[in-house]
Protein backbone atom coordinates (compact mmCIF):
# COMPACT_ATOMS: atom_id res chain seq x y z
CA UNK A 1 0.00 0.00 0.00
CA UNK A 2 1.44 3.10 -0.76
CA UNK A 3 0.97 5.24 2.62
CA UNK A 4 2.66 1.99 4.39
CA UNK A 5 6.64 1.87 4.57
CA UNK A 6 7.08 -1.48 4.83
CA UNK A 7 9.40 -1.99 8.63
CA UNK A 8 12.93 -3.08 7.63
CA UNK A 9 14.58 -5.66 10.22
CA UNK A 10 15.06 -3.55 12.99
CA UNK A 11 11.67 -2.37 13.31
CA UNK A 12 10.68 -5.54 12.85
CA UNK A 13 12.54 -7.05 15.96
CA UNK A 14 10.76 -4.16 18.08
CA UNK A 15 7.61 -4.80 16.60
CA UNK A 16 7.98 -8.55 17.45
CA UNK A 17 8.94 -7.31 21.27
CA UNK A 18 5.34 -5.52 21.01
CA UNK A 19 4.02 -8.38 19.25
CA UNK A 20 5.07 -10.77 22.40
CA UNK A 21 3.60 -8.51 24.65
CA UNK A 22 0.65 -7.71 23.66
CA UNK A 23 -0.15 -11.51 23.09
CA UNK A 24 1.29 -12.43 26.56
CA UNK A 25 -1.58 -8.91 28.21
CA UNK A 26 -4.26 -10.36 26.36
CA UNK A 27 -3.96 -14.12 27.29
CA UNK A 28 -3.30 -12.56 30.99
CA UNK A 29 -6.45 -10.47 30.55
CA UNK A 30 -9.08 -13.12 28.87
CA UNK A 31 -7.53 -16.01 31.91
CA UNK A 32 -7.29 -18.78 29.42
CA UNK A 33 -6.30 -18.90 25.38
CA UNK A 34 -2.57 -20.34 23.89
CA UNK A 35 0.24 -18.10 24.86
CA UNK A 36 2.75 -20.93 23.20
CA UNK A 37 2.25 -21.60 19.91
CA UNK A 38 1.47 -17.77 19.44
CA UNK A 39 4.75 -16.82 20.54
CA UNK A 40 6.48 -19.34 18.58
CA UNK A 41 4.52 -17.58 15.57
CA UNK A 42 5.51 -13.93 16.37
CA UNK A 43 8.34 -13.33 14.13
CA UNK A 44 6.75 -14.32 11.27
CA UNK A 45 3.58 -13.83 11.64
CA UNK A 46 4.70 -9.82 12.28
CA UNK A 47 7.28 -10.34 9.50
CA UNK A 48 3.80 -11.20 7.20
CA UNK A 49 2.05 -8.22 8.41
CA UNK A 50 4.64 -6.03 8.49
CA UNK A 51 6.86 -6.56 5.39
CA UNK A 52 5.87 -9.05 3.37
CA UNK A 53 1.69 -8.85 2.64
CA UNK A 54 -0.03 -6.51 0.34
CA UNK A 55 -3.02 -5.59 2.53
CA UNK A 56 -4.38 -2.03 3.31
CA UNK A 57 -5.94 -2.39 6.55
CA UNK A 58 -8.59 1.07 5.49
CA UNK A 59 -10.42 -1.68 2.80
CA UNK A 60 -10.12 -5.36 4.77
CA UNK A 61 -12.41 -6.77 1.90
CA UNK A 62 -10.12 -5.43 -0.73
CA UNK A 63 -10.48 -8.42 -3.26
CA UNK A 64 -6.87 -8.00 -4.38
CA UNK A 65 -5.05 -8.52 -1.50
CA UNK A 66 -2.64 -11.24 -0.16
CA UNK A 67 -4.51 -13.59 2.04
CA UNK A 68 -3.29 -15.04 5.08
CA UNK A 69 -5.01 -17.87 6.68
CA UNK A 70 -4.17 -19.23 10.63
CA UNK A 71 -5.02 -22.78 9.91
CA UNK A 72 -3.98 -23.26 13.42
CA UNK A 73 -6.60 -20.73 14.58
CA UNK A 74 -6.45 -21.06 18.58
CA UNK A 75 -2.97 -19.03 17.76
CA UNK A 76 -4.86 -16.27 17.35
CA UNK A 77 -3.65 -13.71 19.75
CA UNK A 78 -0.67 -13.67 17.29
CA UNK A 79 -2.98 -12.59 14.89
CA UNK A 80 -5.45 -10.19 16.24
CA UNK A 81 -2.20 -8.32 17.66
CA UNK A 82 -0.64 -8.18 14.64
CA UNK A 83 -3.95 -6.83 13.04
CA UNK A 84 -4.27 -4.16 15.61
CA UNK A 85 -0.84 -2.92 15.51
CA UNK A 86 -1.75 -2.58 11.80
CA UNK A 87 -4.31 -0.34 12.01
CA UNK A 88 -7.86 -2.82 11.36
CA UNK A 89 -8.92 -1.72 15.00
CA UNK A 90 -8.03 -0.20 18.22
CA UNK A 91 -5.17 -1.40 19.95
CA UNK A 92 -6.95 -1.62 23.43
CA UNK A 93 -10.06 -3.94 21.79
CA UNK A 94 -7.06 -6.79 21.99
CA UNK A 95 -7.96 -6.86 25.93
CA UNK A 96 -11.24 -8.10 24.93
CA UNK A 97 -9.82 -11.19 23.52
CA UNK A 98 -12.46 -14.03 24.28
CA UNK A 99 -14.64 -11.77 26.33
CA UNK A 100 -18.71 -11.72 25.66
CA UNK A 101 -19.91 -10.01 22.69
CA UNK A 102 -16.01 -9.18 21.22
CA UNK A 103 -14.57 -9.40 17.83
CA UNK A 104 -11.49 -11.23 18.99
CA UNK A 105 -13.45 -14.58 19.94
CA UNK A 106 -11.18 -17.41 20.85
CA UNK A 107 -10.76 -18.69 17.69
CA UNK A 108 -10.50 -16.45 14.54
CA UNK A 109 -14.02 -15.44 13.34
CA UNK A 110 -13.98 -13.85 9.65
CA UNK A 111 -17.33 -12.30 9.95
CA UNK A 112 -16.61 -10.82 13.39
CA UNK A 113 -13.28 -9.50 12.98
CA UNK A 114 -12.04 -7.56 10.09
CA UNK A 115 -8.65 -8.47 8.83
CA UNK A 116 -9.73 -12.47 9.44
CA UNK A 117 -9.45 -13.80 5.60
CA UNK A 118 -10.73 -17.46 7.17
CA UNK A 119 -12.52 -18.57 10.39
CA UNK A 120 -10.63 -21.57 11.88
CA UNK A 121 -9.84 -23.19 15.07
CA UNK A 122 -10.40 -26.51 14.12
CA UNK A 123 -7.21 -27.93 12.90
CA UNK A 124 -5.96 -29.04 9.66
CA UNK A 125 -8.85 -27.19 7.72
CA UNK A 126 -6.99 -23.76 6.73
CA UNK A 127 -4.73 -25.12 4.00
CA UNK A 128 -7.58 -26.41 1.88
CA UNK A 129 -9.45 -22.95 2.43
CA UNK A 130 -6.46 -21.60 1.17
CA UNK A 131 -5.96 -23.94 -1.69
CA UNK A 132 -9.39 -22.93 -2.76
CA UNK A 133 -8.56 -19.03 -2.09
CA UNK A 134 -5.82 -19.72 -4.59
CA UNK A 135 -7.47 -21.36 -7.38
CA UNK A 136 -9.96 -18.60 -7.18
CA UNK A 137 -7.09 -15.94 -7.73
CA UNK A 138 -5.55 -18.51 -10.43
CA UNK A 139 -8.93 -18.69 -12.69
CA UNK A 140 -9.64 -14.83 -12.00
CA UNK A 141 -6.13 -14.07 -13.06
CA UNK A 142 -5.50 -12.18 -9.71
CA UNK A 143 -1.56 -11.47 -8.92
CA UNK A 144 -2.31 -12.18 -4.85
CA UNK A 145 -0.53 -14.64 -3.23
CA UNK A 146 -2.41 -16.67 -0.02
CA UNK A 147 -0.01 -17.64 2.96
CA UNK A 148 -1.59 -20.29 5.08
CA UNK A 149 0.11 -21.44 8.62
CA UNK A 150 0.21 -24.55 10.07
CA UNK A 151 1.13 -26.06 13.42
CA UNK A 152 3.51 -29.43 13.16
CA UNK A 153 0.90 -31.09 14.94
CA UNK A 154 -1.55 -30.16 13.03
CA UNK A 155 0.42 -31.66 9.71
CA UNK A 156 -0.92 -34.98 11.61
CA UNK A 157 -4.07 -34.21 10.18
CA UNK A 158 -4.96 -36.26 7.04
CA UNK A 159 -7.20 -33.20 5.54
CA UNK A 160 -3.47 -31.50 5.82
CA UNK A 161 -2.65 -33.55 3.18
CA UNK A 162 -5.61 -34.05 1.15
CA UNK A 163 -4.89 -29.94 0.59
CA UNK A 164 -1.35 -30.81 -0.28
CA UNK A 165 -1.97 -32.89 -3.02
CA UNK A 166 -4.67 -31.01 -4.29
CA UNK A 167 -3.08 -27.65 -4.23
CA UNK A 168 0.20 -29.50 -6.66
CA UNK A 169 -2.62 -31.03 -8.36
CA UNK A 170 -3.75 -27.49 -9.49
CA UNK A 171 -0.17 -26.01 -9.69
CA UNK A 172 -1.33 -23.13 -7.45
CA UNK A 173 2.19 -21.23 -7.80
CA UNK A 174 0.04 -18.38 -5.41
CA UNK A 175 -0.10 -20.25 -2.23
CA UNK A 176 2.71 -20.58 0.51
CA UNK A 177 2.32 -22.92 3.46
CA UNK A 178 4.37 -21.80 6.41
CA UNK A 179 4.54 -24.92 9.10
CA UNK A 180 5.64 -23.52 12.34
CA UNK A 181 7.66 -26.54 13.69
CA UNK A 182 7.80 -25.48 17.29
CA UNK A 183 7.91 -29.53 17.75
CA UNK A 184 5.18 -29.28 20.99
CA UNK A 185 1.60 -29.83 20.32
CA UNK A 186 -0.60 -30.20 23.51
CA UNK A 187 0.11 -32.99 25.58
CA UNK A 188 3.78 -34.22 24.57
CA UNK A 189 6.74 -33.44 21.72
CA UNK A 190 5.40 -34.13 18.19
CA UNK A 191 7.93 -36.78 18.21
CA UNK A 192 6.70 -38.57 20.94
CA UNK A 193 2.34 -38.09 20.49
CA UNK A 194 2.56 -38.69 16.61
CA UNK A 195 5.87 -38.56 14.74
CA UNK A 196 5.54 -36.46 11.49
CA UNK A 197 9.25 -36.68 10.79
CA UNK A 198 10.87 -36.65 7.68
CA UNK A 199 8.62 -33.56 7.53
CA UNK A 200 10.33 -31.98 3.53
CA UNK A 201 10.56 -35.50 2.30
CA UNK A 202 7.02 -35.53 2.71
CA UNK A 203 6.00 -32.36 1.40
CA UNK A 204 8.69 -32.47 -1.52
CA UNK A 205 6.75 -35.90 -2.50
CA UNK A 206 3.40 -33.99 -2.36
CA UNK A 207 4.58 -32.01 -4.66
CA UNK A 208 6.04 -28.67 -2.99
CA UNK A 209 9.08 -26.91 -3.19
CA UNK A 210 10.14 -26.92 0.19
CA UNK A 211 12.27 -24.30 2.23
CA UNK A 212 13.67 -24.02 5.55
CA UNK A 213 14.29 -21.30 7.95
CA UNK A 214 14.93 -20.17 11.37
CA UNK A 215 11.90 -19.00 11.98
CA UNK A 216 13.16 -16.31 14.75
CA UNK A 217 15.66 -15.00 12.48
CA UNK A 218 14.04 -11.71 11.47
CA UNK A 219 16.63 -11.40 8.72
CA UNK A 220 16.27 -15.07 7.26
CA UNK A 221 12.56 -14.80 7.29
CA UNK A 222 12.48 -11.20 5.48
CA UNK A 223 14.88 -13.24 2.85
CA UNK A 224 12.55 -16.61 3.05
CA UNK A 225 9.39 -15.17 2.72
CA UNK A 226 10.37 -12.79 -0.30
CA UNK A 227 12.11 -15.43 -1.90
CA UNK A 228 8.95 -17.78 -1.50
CA UNK A 229 7.28 -15.12 -3.29
CA UNK A 230 9.08 -15.26 -6.50
CA UNK A 231 8.81 -19.42 -6.86
CA UNK A 232 6.90 -21.37 -8.97
CA UNK A 233 4.71 -22.88 -6.04
CA UNK A 234 2.95 -24.51 -4.28
CA UNK A 235 5.80 -23.84 -1.89
CA UNK A 236 6.33 -24.65 1.85
CA UNK A 237 8.43 -22.76 4.42
CA UNK A 238 9.61 -25.30 7.43
CA UNK A 239 10.14 -22.90 10.21
CA UNK A 240 12.26 -24.06 13.13
CA UNK A 241 11.04 -22.08 16.00
CA UNK A 242 10.61 -22.63 19.53
CA UNK A 243 7.16 -22.90 21.45
CA UNK A 244 6.66 -19.73 24.23
CA UNK A 245 9.88 -18.15 22.53
CA UNK A 246 10.66 -15.05 24.44
CA UNK A 247 9.34 -16.01 27.83
CA UNK A 248 12.34 -17.88 29.57
CA UNK A 249 9.72 -20.06 31.91
CA UNK A 250 6.97 -21.12 28.67
CA UNK A 251 10.36 -22.17 26.41
CA UNK A 252 9.65 -25.34 24.82
CA UNK A 253 7.26 -26.08 27.87
CA UNK A 254 4.43 -28.00 26.82
CA UNK A 255 1.77 -26.50 29.33
CA UNK A 256 2.10 -23.35 28.48
CA UNK A 257 0.31 -24.36 25.25
CA UNK A 258 -2.83 -23.61 26.66
CA UNK A 259 -2.56 -21.52 30.10
CA UNK A 260 -2.57 -18.51 31.47
CA UNK A 261 -0.15 -16.54 33.07
CA UNK A 262 -0.63 -14.96 36.87
CA UNK A 263 -0.01 -11.65 37.23
CA UNK A 264 3.40 -12.49 38.51
CA UNK A 265 4.22 -14.23 35.44
CA UNK A 266 3.22 -11.28 33.15
CA UNK A 267 5.21 -9.15 34.70
CA UNK A 268 8.09 -11.27 34.63
CA UNK A 269 7.41 -12.25 30.59
CA UNK A 270 7.40 -8.73 30.19
CA UNK A 271 10.32 -7.54 31.55
CA UNK A 272 12.02 -10.47 30.04
CA UNK A 273 10.88 -9.23 26.41
CA UNK A 274 11.39 -5.97 26.92
CA UNK A 275 15.48 -6.47 28.53
CA UNK A 276 15.94 -8.21 25.14
CA UNK A 277 15.88 -4.46 23.25
CA UNK A 278 18.65 -3.28 25.63
CA UNK B 1 -18.40 -29.56 46.55
CA UNK B 2 -17.79 -29.02 42.41
CA UNK B 3 -16.09 -31.65 40.00
CA UNK B 4 -15.96 -31.93 36.44
CA UNK B 5 -17.80 -34.82 34.84
CA UNK B 6 -14.90 -35.39 32.33
CA UNK B 7 -12.53 -35.79 35.15
CA UNK B 8 -14.20 -38.24 37.23
CA UNK B 9 -15.33 -40.24 34.52
CA UNK B 10 -11.52 -40.62 33.20
CA UNK B 11 -10.09 -40.70 36.97
CA UNK B 12 -12.74 -44.10 37.32
CA UNK B 13 -11.84 -45.34 33.95
CA UNK B 14 -7.88 -45.65 34.91
CA UNK B 15 -9.09 -47.11 38.56
CA UNK B 16 -11.07 -49.80 36.99
CA UNK B 17 -8.17 -50.37 35.31
CA UNK B 18 -5.99 -51.53 37.45
CA UNK B 19 -8.16 -54.80 38.14
CA UNK B 20 -9.52 -55.00 34.83
CA UNK B 21 -7.67 -55.22 32.07
CA UNK B 22 -10.54 -55.94 29.11
CA UNK B 23 -10.44 -52.19 27.93
CA UNK B 24 -8.23 -50.08 25.72
CA UNK B 25 -8.16 -46.25 24.96
CA UNK B 26 -7.31 -43.87 22.04
CA UNK B 27 -6.21 -40.36 22.53
CA UNK B 28 -5.95 -37.79 19.87
CA UNK B 29 -3.51 -35.50 21.59
CA UNK B 30 -6.01 -33.55 23.58
CA UNK B 31 -6.57 -33.66 27.85
CA UNK B 32 -10.23 -34.58 27.81
CA UNK B 33 -10.69 -36.44 30.57
CA UNK B 34 -7.65 -37.50 32.30
CA UNK B 35 -7.38 -41.14 30.89
CA UNK B 36 -4.52 -39.94 28.91
CA UNK B 37 -2.69 -40.76 31.75
CA UNK B 38 -3.40 -44.33 31.00
CA UNK B 39 -0.46 -44.44 28.57
CA UNK B 40 1.82 -43.72 31.90
CA UNK B 41 0.25 -46.98 33.80
CA UNK B 42 -0.36 -49.10 30.99
CA UNK B 43 1.17 -48.35 27.52
CA UNK B 44 0.29 -51.24 26.14
CA UNK B 45 -3.29 -50.53 26.78
CA UNK B 46 -2.94 -47.15 25.84
CA UNK B 47 -2.56 -45.86 21.98
CA UNK B 48 -1.69 -41.91 21.03
CA UNK B 49 -3.29 -41.58 17.36
CA UNK B 50 -2.27 -37.57 17.14
CA UNK B 51 -4.68 -35.18 16.06
CA UNK B 52 -6.10 -36.74 13.50
CA UNK B 53 -9.94 -37.87 14.90
CA UNK B 54 -10.86 -39.86 11.91
CA UNK B 55 -8.05 -41.88 11.85
CA UNK B 56 -8.79 -42.11 15.83
CA UNK B 57 -12.02 -43.75 15.29
CA UNK B 58 -10.76 -45.79 12.13
CA UNK B 59 -8.33 -47.28 14.89
CA UNK B 60 -10.84 -48.02 17.35
CA UNK B 61 -12.73 -50.14 14.90
CA UNK B 62 -10.02 -52.14 13.71
CA UNK B 63 -8.92 -52.68 17.43
CA UNK B 64 -12.80 -53.42 18.23
CA UNK B 65 -12.93 -56.04 15.33
CA UNK B 66 -10.02 -58.62 16.87
CA UNK B 67 -12.40 -58.18 20.24
CA UNK B 68 -11.22 -55.35 22.42
CA UNK B 69 -13.26 -53.03 24.12
CA UNK B 70 -11.93 -49.84 23.12
CA UNK B 71 -12.72 -45.82 24.35
CA UNK B 72 -12.12 -43.03 22.07
CA UNK B 73 -11.82 -39.67 23.78
CA UNK B 74 -11.49 -36.27 22.56
CA UNK B 75 -13.33 -32.95 23.00
CA UNK B 76 -17.01 -33.64 21.27
CA UNK B 77 -16.95 -31.39 18.63
CA UNK B 78 -14.55 -33.21 16.58
CA UNK B 79 -15.36 -36.78 18.26
CA UNK B 80 -18.72 -36.41 17.09
CA UNK B 81 -18.35 -34.02 13.82
CA UNK B 82 -14.47 -34.70 12.73
CA UNK B 83 -15.27 -38.29 12.28
CA UNK B 84 -18.95 -38.22 11.97
CA UNK B 85 -18.86 -40.79 8.97
CA UNK B 86 -16.28 -42.60 10.17
CA UNK B 87 -17.95 -43.49 13.70
CA UNK B 88 -21.78 -44.28 11.42
CA UNK B 89 -20.21 -46.53 9.35
CA UNK B 90 -17.07 -48.21 11.26
CA UNK B 91 -18.61 -48.51 14.33
CA UNK B 92 -22.79 -48.29 14.41
CA UNK B 93 -23.42 -50.18 11.06
CA UNK B 94 -20.88 -52.97 12.54
CA UNK B 95 -21.88 -52.51 15.59
CA UNK B 96 -18.35 -52.71 17.29
CA UNK B 97 -17.41 -52.73 21.00
CA UNK B 98 -16.45 -48.69 21.15
CA UNK B 99 -17.24 -46.03 23.30
CA UNK B 100 -16.98 -42.46 22.23
CA UNK B 101 -16.37 -40.24 24.83
CA UNK B 102 -17.01 -36.43 24.32
CA UNK B 103 -15.78 -34.09 26.26
CA UNK B 104 -15.90 -30.02 26.50
CA UNK B 105 -20.19 -30.02 25.35
CA UNK B 106 -22.36 -27.31 25.34
CA UNK B 107 -21.98 -23.90 25.82
CA UNK B 108 -19.26 -24.74 29.06
CA UNK B 109 -16.74 -24.33 26.40
CA UNK B 110 -17.37 -20.62 26.89
CA UNK B 111 -14.35 -18.25 25.86
CA UNK B 112 -13.08 -21.21 23.68
CA UNK B 113 -15.81 -19.92 21.22
CA UNK B 114 -18.65 -21.31 18.54
CA UNK B 115 -15.89 -23.52 16.85
CA UNK B 116 -15.13 -25.96 19.94
CA UNK B 117 -18.52 -26.03 21.62
CA UNK B 118 -20.40 -29.03 20.89
CA UNK B 119 -24.04 -27.50 20.77
CA UNK B 120 -25.59 -30.10 18.14
CA UNK B 121 -23.51 -33.60 19.24
CA UNK B 122 -26.47 -35.34 20.87
CA UNK B 123 -28.38 -34.58 17.08
CA UNK B 124 -25.76 -36.01 15.27
CA UNK B 125 -25.38 -38.84 17.18
CA UNK B 126 -28.56 -40.00 17.50
CA UNK B 127 -29.41 -40.15 14.28
CA UNK B 128 -27.02 -43.46 14.08
CA UNK B 129 -28.87 -46.32 14.02
CA UNK B 130 -27.35 -48.92 16.85
CA UNK B 131 -25.97 -45.67 18.97
CA UNK B 132 -27.09 -45.44 22.41
CA UNK B 133 -26.30 -41.89 24.38
CA UNK B 134 -25.19 -41.60 27.97
CA UNK B 135 -24.72 -37.78 30.04
CA UNK B 136 -24.16 -37.75 33.48
CA UNK B 137 -25.82 -34.84 35.76
CA UNK B 138 -22.91 -35.04 38.18
CA UNK B 139 -19.66 -36.82 39.49
CA UNK B 140 -21.45 -39.30 41.56
CA UNK B 141 -23.85 -40.23 37.93
CA UNK B 142 -20.13 -39.83 36.05
CA UNK B 143 -18.61 -42.12 38.24
CA UNK B 144 -21.53 -45.07 37.89
CA UNK B 145 -21.59 -44.76 34.25
CA UNK B 146 -17.86 -45.04 33.83
CA UNK B 147 -18.18 -48.88 35.35
CA UNK B 148 -21.72 -48.97 33.20
CA UNK B 149 -19.76 -48.37 30.30
CA UNK B 150 -17.32 -50.64 30.70
CA UNK B 151 -20.13 -53.63 31.25
CA UNK B 152 -21.99 -52.16 27.46
CA UNK B 153 -21.58 -53.82 24.21
CA UNK B 154 -21.69 -51.89 21.44
CA UNK B 155 -21.65 -48.36 19.72
CA UNK B 156 -21.94 -45.70 22.93
CA UNK B 157 -21.23 -42.27 22.77
CA UNK B 158 -20.89 -40.78 26.65
CA UNK B 159 -21.01 -37.00 26.85
CA UNK B 160 -18.64 -35.28 29.24
CA UNK B 161 -18.69 -31.68 31.02
CA UNK B 162 -15.65 -29.28 30.51
CA UNK B 163 -16.52 -27.08 34.41
CA UNK B 164 -16.68 -28.39 37.14
CA UNK B 165 -20.35 -28.58 38.48
CA UNK B 166 -22.29 -29.32 41.43
CA UNK B 167 -22.92 -32.60 43.51
CA UNK B 168 -26.20 -33.88 42.99
CA UNK B 169 -26.41 -37.23 44.01
CA UNK B 170 -25.67 -38.96 46.93
CA UNK B 171 -23.14 -42.47 46.48
CA UNK B 172 -26.65 -44.94 46.82
CA UNK B 173 -26.97 -43.79 43.20
CA UNK B 174 -26.66 -46.21 40.49
CA UNK B 175 -26.80 -45.98 36.61
CA UNK B 176 -29.61 -48.13 34.90
CA UNK B 177 -28.95 -47.72 30.95
CA UNK B 178 -32.27 -46.25 29.53
CA UNK B 179 -33.83 -45.52 33.02
CA UNK B 180 -34.70 -41.85 34.13
CA UNK B 181 -34.14 -40.90 37.25
CA UNK B 182 -37.54 -38.96 39.26
CA UNK B 183 -35.75 -37.15 41.24
CA UNK B 184 -38.56 -34.90 43.04
CA UNK B 185 -42.36 -35.21 42.85
CA UNK B 186 -43.97 -32.04 44.29
CA UNK B 187 -47.24 -32.58 42.27
CA UNK B 188 -48.71 -32.58 38.75
CA UNK B 189 -48.36 -29.02 37.72
CA UNK B 190 -45.50 -29.32 35.45
CA UNK B 191 -42.47 -31.80 34.56
CA UNK B 192 -39.15 -30.39 34.48
CA UNK B 193 -37.13 -33.22 31.92
CA UNK B 194 -33.38 -32.52 32.44
CA UNK B 195 -30.20 -34.31 31.28
CA UNK B 196 -26.64 -33.23 31.56
CA UNK B 197 -25.47 -30.11 33.89
CA UNK B 198 -28.38 -28.33 33.84
CA UNK B 199 -29.97 -30.82 36.82
CA UNK B 200 -28.87 -28.16 39.44
CA UNK B 201 -30.14 -25.30 37.53
CA UNK B 202 -33.91 -27.02 36.82
CA UNK B 203 -34.16 -28.31 40.84
CA UNK B 204 -33.45 -24.73 41.76
CA UNK B 205 -35.88 -23.46 39.97
CA UNK B 206 -38.37 -26.45 41.28
CA UNK B 207 -37.87 -24.89 44.48
CA UNK B 208 -38.81 -21.51 43.13
CA UNK B 209 -42.06 -22.83 42.02
CA UNK B 210 -42.79 -24.68 44.47
CA UNK B 211 -42.28 -21.24 46.55
CA UNK B 212 -44.83 -20.06 44.43
CA UNK B 213 -47.35 -22.70 44.88
CA UNK B 214 -46.43 -24.28 41.52
CA UNK B 215 -46.07 -28.07 41.86
CA UNK B 216 -43.15 -29.75 39.47
CA UNK B 217 -41.87 -32.98 38.71
CA UNK B 218 -37.66 -33.19 37.76
CA UNK B 219 -36.44 -36.17 36.32
CA UNK B 220 -33.10 -36.61 34.59
CA UNK B 221 -32.91 -38.58 31.67
CA UNK B 222 -29.15 -39.63 31.14
CA UNK B 223 -29.62 -42.30 28.72
CA UNK B 224 -30.82 -40.04 25.48
CA UNK B 225 -31.38 -42.83 23.39
CA UNK B 226 -32.70 -44.60 23.60
CA UNK B 227 -35.34 -42.66 26.12
CA UNK B 228 -37.09 -43.58 28.86
CA UNK B 229 -40.39 -43.78 27.12
CA UNK B 230 -42.54 -44.74 30.24
CA UNK B 231 -41.08 -42.30 32.63
CA UNK B 232 -42.06 -39.10 30.08
CA UNK B 233 -45.43 -41.00 29.14
CA UNK B 234 -46.10 -41.18 33.09
CA UNK B 235 -45.23 -37.75 34.03
CA UNK B 236 -46.97 -36.45 30.58
CA UNK B 237 -50.24 -38.02 31.70
CA UNK B 238 -49.83 -37.05 35.07
CA UNK B 239 -48.96 -33.12 34.33
CA UNK B 240 -49.93 -32.26 30.80
CA UNK B 241 -47.14 -29.96 30.48
CA UNK B 242 -43.87 -30.88 29.90
CA UNK B 243 -40.42 -28.66 30.09
CA UNK B 244 -37.07 -30.24 28.44
CA UNK B 245 -33.94 -28.45 29.24
CA UNK B 246 -30.55 -29.44 27.82
CA UNK B 247 -27.27 -27.80 27.25
CA UNK B 248 -27.31 -28.59 23.42
CA UNK B 249 -29.77 -27.21 20.84
CA UNK B 250 -33.20 -27.39 20.59
CA UNK B 251 -33.15 -29.03 17.15
CA UNK B 252 -32.27 -33.26 17.66
CA UNK B 253 -31.63 -33.26 21.65
CA UNK B 254 -33.73 -33.93 24.56
CA UNK B 255 -35.95 -31.70 23.65
CA UNK B 256 -37.07 -33.21 19.99
CA UNK B 257 -37.12 -36.68 21.39
CA UNK B 258 -39.38 -36.20 24.05
CA UNK B 259 -41.61 -33.79 21.49
CA UNK B 260 -41.65 -36.91 19.17
CA UNK B 261 -42.18 -38.96 21.59
CA UNK B 262 -45.13 -36.85 22.90
CA UNK B 263 -46.63 -36.13 19.71
CA UNK B 264 -47.40 -39.70 18.78
CA UNK B 265 -48.37 -40.94 21.87
CA UNK B 266 -49.75 -38.56 24.51
CA UNK B 267 -49.83 -34.68 22.98
CA UNK B 268 -49.95 -32.24 25.42
CA UNK B 269 -47.75 -28.89 26.33
CA UNK B 270 -43.95 -28.79 25.92
CA UNK B 271 -41.58 -26.40 26.05
CA UNK B 272 -38.48 -27.25 25.03
CA UNK B 273 -35.21 -25.26 26.51
CA UNK B 274 -32.06 -24.90 25.04
CA UNK B 275 -29.58 -23.17 22.40
CA UNK B 276 -31.59 -22.06 19.64
CA UNK B 277 -30.33 -22.70 16.46
CA UNK B 278 -27.05 -20.51 16.18
CA UNK B 279 -23.84 -21.40 17.23
CA UNK B 280 -21.78 -20.82 20.59
CA UNK B 281 -19.58 -17.46 21.08
CA UNK B 282 -17.07 -16.24 23.66
CA UNK B 283 -18.00 -15.61 26.70
CA UNK B 284 -18.73 -16.64 30.31
CA UNK B 285 -21.04 -19.90 30.10
CA UNK B 286 -23.67 -18.36 32.72
CA UNK B 287 -24.10 -15.28 30.23
CA UNK B 288 -24.72 -17.70 27.56
CA UNK B 289 -27.19 -19.51 29.63
CA UNK B 290 -28.96 -16.16 30.64
CA UNK B 291 -28.94 -14.94 26.95
CA UNK B 292 -31.13 -18.30 25.69
CA UNK B 293 -32.82 -18.45 28.43
CA UNK B 294 -31.62 -21.70 30.49
CA UNK B 295 -30.52 -20.07 33.47
CA UNK B 296 -32.94 -20.90 36.41
CA UNK B 297 -35.42 -17.86 36.05
CA UNK B 298 -35.59 -18.74 32.69
CA UNK B 299 -36.84 -21.94 33.54
CA UNK B 300 -39.21 -20.63 36.05
CA UNK B 301 -40.23 -18.02 33.62
CA UNK B 302 -41.01 -21.01 31.18
CA UNK B 303 -42.97 -23.08 33.49
CA UNK B 304 -45.08 -20.18 35.24
CA UNK B 305 -46.07 -19.76 31.52
CA UNK B 306 -46.47 -23.22 30.36
CA UNK B 307 -49.09 -23.82 33.73
CA UNK B 308 -50.85 -20.73 32.42
CA UNK B 309 -51.24 -21.74 29.33
CA UNK B 310 -52.40 -25.19 30.71
CA UNK B 311 -55.04 -23.38 32.88
CA UNK B 312 -56.65 -21.28 29.96
CA UNK B 313 -57.09 -24.31 28.13
CA UNK B 314 -58.37 -26.30 30.60
CA UNK B 315 -61.15 -23.59 31.33
CA UNK B 316 -61.83 -23.58 27.74
CA UNK B 317 -62.50 -27.02 27.76
C1 LIG C 1 -9.53 -30.91 14.67
C2 LIG C 1 -8.96 -30.50 15.98
N1 LIG C 1 -8.57 -31.45 16.85
C3 LIG C 1 -8.09 -31.10 18.06
C4 LIG C 1 -7.98 -29.79 18.41
C5 LIG C 1 -7.48 -29.42 19.78
N2 LIG C 1 -6.17 -28.79 19.72
C6 LIG C 1 -6.01 -27.46 19.78
S1 LIG C 1 -4.42 -26.98 19.65
C7 LIG C 1 -3.88 -28.58 19.52
C8 LIG C 1 -2.41 -28.87 19.36
C9 LIG C 1 -1.87 -28.20 18.16
O1 LIG C 1 -0.51 -28.45 18.02
P1 LIG C 1 0.30 -27.71 16.86
O2 LIG C 1 -0.43 -27.84 15.58
O3 LIG C 1 1.69 -28.20 16.90
O4 LIG C 1 0.17 -26.18 17.27
P2 LIG C 1 1.12 -25.28 18.19
O5 LIG C 1 2.10 -26.17 18.88
O6 LIG C 1 1.78 -24.34 17.27
O7 LIG C 1 0.21 -24.58 19.15
C10 LIG C 1 -4.97 -29.46 19.59
C11 LIG C 1 -4.87 -30.92 19.53
C12 LIG C 1 -8.39 -28.83 17.47
N3 LIG C 1 -8.35 -27.51 17.72
N4 LIG C 1 -8.85 -29.21 16.25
Amino acid sequence: MADFQKLGVHDLKCMSRTIRTDILKMVHAACSGHPGGSLSATDIVTALYFNTLNINPKDPQWEDRDRFILSKGHCCPVLYACLARRGYFEVNELLTLRKYGTKLQGHPDMNKCPGIDMTSGSLGNGIGCAVGIAIAGKVRNKNYKVYVMLGDGECQEGVVWEAAMCAAHHKLKNLIAIVDVNKLQIIDTTEKVMNIEPLADKWRSFGWKVLEMDGHDMVQIVATLDYAKTMEGPVVILAQTVKGKGVSFMEGVAKWHGAAPSNDELARAISEIEGVAE
Amino acid sequence: MEVATRFVFGNELLEIAKTNDSFVVCNADTKACGIEAMSELFPNRSYSIGIAEQNLINVASGLAATGFKVFACTFAVFATMRCCEQVRTYICYPKLNVTVVGTHTGLQVGEDGATHAAVEDVAIMGALPNMTIIQPADAVAARSIAHASIGFTGPLYIRLHRNPSPVIYDDSYQFELGKATKILNYGDDVALISTGIMLQKVLDAAGILNAKGIRVRVIDMSTLKPIDEEAVLEAAKATNAIITIEDHSIIGGLGSSVSQLLAEKYPCKVKCIGIPDVFGESGPCEILYTKYNMDTTGIVVAAEKLVAQKNINNRNE
